[in-house]
């Protein structure tokens, strides 16, 4: 009984951290409609900060204490409601989220690089120096005792703060309506401040709370927040006292089964992914629904050629093999995984792009392809590769089921809490058997991969690998753009604009989505597979939720409906690890790029794809321009592979020519172009034109 | 036997009655109209009738059978279509795209291709078949939305203030349109505040006030009804 108490103790003790960071993660949802996917990595950087205050400089504690709670956290807070999300406030929920995604990522990656990850750093708790005390049959620490303290001022600051004050009256009205609040004298954009600024203080002090009891390591801390996240879900991201409620149920749970899981090789990942399984529960269980509002603007999804999508397949077979016969020794093991991850990034465009599902479980898709594909395809026979994607399908299959009922926000969390499932339990199991089949997995350790053989030819180089990822790519690049123009396709479209029209027209809701979670897991295990096949060796952690995040930021930067993604997440993810061998800096700068990247995203909303295919539009239709430019690259390459210059050289030269020409196709087609009039001066400083009325029509209706 | 009946429909929030045992019936070959001041549950009994929405009592029968455990798919695969008071058009594709999933999804999805060119012939949308539907100005987008419905070759045609944005000559063609489509077989229930076009084209009207039926009956009934009147029409 003593122990029993003793590990409530400690899971309350534990609720009371996840209590107070969920907390700030509701206020902020709430009142801002943001969900902080960077909460838990605001409170682990405050952490960082806090570690290095008093143990790194010496500072004293309620110094420290201060400077991070009241300086650092909000001016974080501000800064990012300032610089990150003003931006995206226009934009839909989508993009929102992405930045929030972004910011994790980033944060993560500049942590590692400001406190290096193989130094441990323990940070002692408060009043380590006192004996714990008892209350009744149980001992309680100081630093226990304190967490539940500060839990429950802050749950009565909240309610105290919400239902007393004005600037509380401000909150909760922003949140019914932003316009209206704003007419009445209300000041969302304040109350937008207020929320930023406590629901960082708050995820702050989570962490200094919490980052003694755990490794103070960023990406373990900054994943603590599924935990809160639970919690939250609890609440349905609105309830204060139902989030601390479910605070509580999170931290027991975690609590006693640190206790009494039993002891054996399947289920010590359990405990670890206990939080996650919950939110999955959660999500599914309790009814929840999203802010009011819909999304201001539709991101456009293109409808590709099919002799566009041919001459682009093409363009990937070439690109594969220039840099088959191009690349030489590290680079191109350094540039292996760029086709693959390309695949990767290219199933989010039926899911994401077209389906409007946003899923963060990719790359967990493309570990049970590689997975598959290491234990079947030994040998390298070529039907294991269509069980590896059969498989993935199937995974992917099997998580559209619950998420029917998820969207938006809900389903990003939904799908990152499979991944985190897999990520720390079932990617760690020993082998088992399913009804007589044995089923191997990562077998605790890492899995040797090997190459496909192909019409007698065994595929195990890098070069050869990379011709047939960009085959594979190529072909995929075609069948997505044949999709896009298909019945299914529209289909998909249809959905996403609306279920409720879609429905009524008599298309089934659940055949869709099952059907584009499954191709879209397909593809991921494909993408997987030939990874493997590039990697040579794979562990779980390279298939892990952090692993996947800049793969979905940077399919999102490229725009989630455009063919060409697959290519340009690939180049754009993989192309910068050229410089690792730079300085040892760059891997840091390397790692930080997508997160940078994806907190630009306000500026080019609709994807770089779209921007890079209007700017080079010209060059691909220009008779004289086009030959020059391809004549270029095959110069290049010949010099390159008579060795005639470097590979720097040949970058750097190539990108030159191809920025020269470019702005000489451009100068050829532009004729001096009108001078752009401001619509309220249309019919005074220009003529008034017959379709003029019908574009401010449009223009209305669009709002 | 009529097309649609709905049997003592309520509906309820709590001690709210959205709608209270509710009951009409639409019939083939007639332009049915449903009147009433906004909030008196015109649109929650679309929901109820296209399946969208699970009443708390009460039962629907499409041609006599009853549906109302049905889900909204399989009632359209019976020949049910309709229209939605706030737009729901597929924004992201184009007007032909919306057609063309429409007719894909109906009777006739082997000849979809033909039978969208009819539609857009039929409500003169040739000039914005090609643009994305989310360009297009209110009242083009709620003929679109009709048309989207025609597209599945509906036995039973919900339509839910399909006028409103429209002006004078495009409600007169739309009235033309509704006759042409009751003359065809089809079972027409409408929802409008234009009382010009309900009045000239139902052969019935059904009036809805707090969730209960008022008054039904043919439109010249109606229009000197002294229950509807001060419920909604207000005084000559």
């Amino acid at each position: 009984m003593e122990q029993f108490l003793a590990f409530g103790i400690v899971g309350l003790s534990t609720a009371a951290i996840y209590a107070v960071i969920s907390s700030g993660l509701v206020l902020t949802y709430v009142t801002t409609g943001v969900f902080n996917f960077a909460h838990g990595a605001a409170g682990m950087l405050a952490a960082f900060c806090y570690w290095q205050l008093t143990v790194g400089w010496g500072w004293p504690v309620p110094l420290a204490l201060a400077v991070v709670l009241l300086v650092l956290a909000p001016g974080f807070g501000l800064l990012v409601e300032r610089v990150l999300l003003r931006p995206v406030q226009h934009l839909g929920e989508a993009e929102r989220m992405v930045m929030m995604v972004a910011l994790l990522s980033g944060l993560i990656a500049g942590a590692r690089w400001i406190w290096d990850p193989n130094v441990a750093r323990p940070l002692p708790t408060f009043f380590a120096d006192r004996t714990p005390f008892r209350a009744g049959p149980v001992t309680i620490t100081w630093h226990q005792a304190i967490t539940m303290v500060v839990a429950v001022a802050v749950a009565a600051g909240l309610w105290a703060l919400l239902n007393r004050t004005r600037t509380g009256a401000e909150m909760r009205a922003t949140v019914d309506d932003r316009a209206l609040a704003g007419l009445t004298g209300a000041d969302p954009l304040r109350a937008n401040r207020v929320a930023w600024v406590l629901g960082t203080q708050l995820a702050a002090v989570g962490g200094i709370l919490i980052a003694p009891s755990v490794a103070l390591d960023a990406q373990q801390l900054s994943l603590l927040i599924v935990s809160a996240y639970t919690a939250a879900i609890f609440g349905r991201l609105r309830s204060l006292p139902l989030t601390f409620l479910g605070a509580v149920v999170v931290g027991c749970m975690e609590s006693y089964l640190t206790g009494y899981l039993p002891q054996n090789a399947y289920l010590p990942g359990l405990r670890l992914a206990a939080p996650a399984l919950l939110l999955f529960a959660a999500l599914l269980l309790f009814p929840h629904r999203r802010l009011r509002g819909r999304d201001r603007r539709l991101a456009p999804v293109p409808l590709p050629s099919m002799r566009g999508a041919l001459v682009f397949a093409a363009s990937v077979v070439v690109a594969g093999v220039a840099m088959a016969t191009v690349l030489q020794g590290k680079d191109l093991i350094t540039l292996g995984p760029l086709l693959p991850l390309g695949m990767v990034a290219l199933s989010y465009v039926p899911l994401a792009g077209y389906a409007g599902q946003i899923s963060l479980c990719q790359l967990s898709m493309a570990g049970i392809g590689a997975v598959v594909w290491a234990h079947l395809g030994a040998d390298g026979q070529p039907w294991a590769l269509l069980v590896a994607v059969l498989v993935a399908a199937l995974a992917g299959a099997v998580i559209a089921l619950p998420a029917l009922r998820l969207s938006g926000v809900y389903l990003a969390l939904g799908t990152a809490a499979f991944t985190v499932v897999l990520d720390r339990w079932i990617f760690t199991l020993p082998s088992f058997d399913v009804l007589g089949v044995r089923i191997s997995l990562f077998e605790q350790g890492s899995l040797e991969v090997s190459g496909p053989s192909l019409f007698g030819l065994r595929l195990d180089g890098e070069r050869g690998l990379m011709v047939f990822s960009a085959v594979c790519l190529a072909l995929v690049s075609l069948g997505v753009a044949a999709l896009r123009r298909g019945r299914f396709g529209r289909r998909l479209i249809a959905l996403r604009d609306s279920e409720a029209a879609y429905a009524t027209l008599g298309g089934n809701l659940l055949v869709a989505r099952v059907a584009v979670f499954a191709l879209a897991a397909g593809i991921a295990g494909l993408g997987g597979a030939l990874y493997g096949m590039q990697l040579r060796t794979i562990t779980a952690d390279q298939f892990g939720l952090v692993a996947g995040l800049p793969i979905f930021l940077i399919a999102v930067i490229g725009g989630l409906g455009r063919v060409g993604n697959g290519l340009f997440a690939g180049t754009a993810y993989i192309g910068p690890n050229i410089l690792l061998g730079l300085a040892s800096w760059t891997q840091n700068l390397v790692a930080i790029l997508p997160a940078l990247a994806g907190m630009g995203l306000g500026q080019s909303p609709d994807g770089i794809v779209v921007r890079l295919r209007r700017e080079w539009e010209p060059v691909a239709r220009d008779r004289l321009v086009l030959p020059a430019l391809l004549a270029a690259v095959a110069l290049a390459w010949a010099l390159r592979i008579a060795d005639a210059v470097n590979g720097w050289v040949l970058l750097v030269g190539l990108a030159a020519v191809a920025s020269a020409l470019r702005a000489w196709a451009a100068a050829r087609r532009n004729a001096p172009a009108e001078p752009e009039v401001p619509v309220e001066w249309w019919g005074v400083r220009r003529p008034w034109r017959a379709e003029d009325g019908e574009v401010l029509a449009r223009g209305i209706a669009r709002g | 036997m009529a097309s649609l009946e709905v049997e003592g429909v309520t509906v309820a929030y709590g001690g709210n009655r959205a709608l209270d045992g509710v009951g009409i019936a639409a019939e083939r070959g007639r332009v049915t109209g449903l009147i009433g001041p906004n909030g008196a549950g015109k649109s929650t009994l679309f929901d109820v009738v296209s399946g969208l929405r699970r009443p708390s009592s009460g039962r629907v029968l499409l041609d006599g059978r009853d549906v109302t455990r049905m889900g909204p798919a399989r009632r359209a695969r019976r020949g049910l279509a309709r229209t939605f008071q706030r737009l729901e058009l597929f924004g992201r594709l184009s007007v032909r795209d919306n057609l063309l999933v429409a007719a894909e999804l109906g009777p006739e999805r082997r000849r979809a291709a033909r039978a969208v060119d009819e539609v857009v012939d039929r409500l003169g949308l040739a000039g914005v078949a090609d643009q994305p539907a989310d360009a297009l100005p209110t009242g083009v987008a709620r003929l679109v939305e009709v048309g989207r419905a025609l597209a599945v070759r509906p036995a039973l045609l919900l339509l839910d203030e399909p006028a409103a944005g429209q002006d004078a000559a495009e409600t007169e063609r739309f009235a033309a349109l509704l006759r042409s489509l009751a003359r065809d077989g089809t079972a027409v229930v409408l929802v409008e505040h234009d009382m010009g076009l309900v009045m000239s084209v139902c052969d019935e009207v059904h009036v809805l006030d707090l969730g209960k039926v008022i008054a039904a009956g043919p439109p010249e009934v109606i229009r000197n009804d002294e229950t509807v009147l001060a419920a909604y029409l207000g005084e000559p």
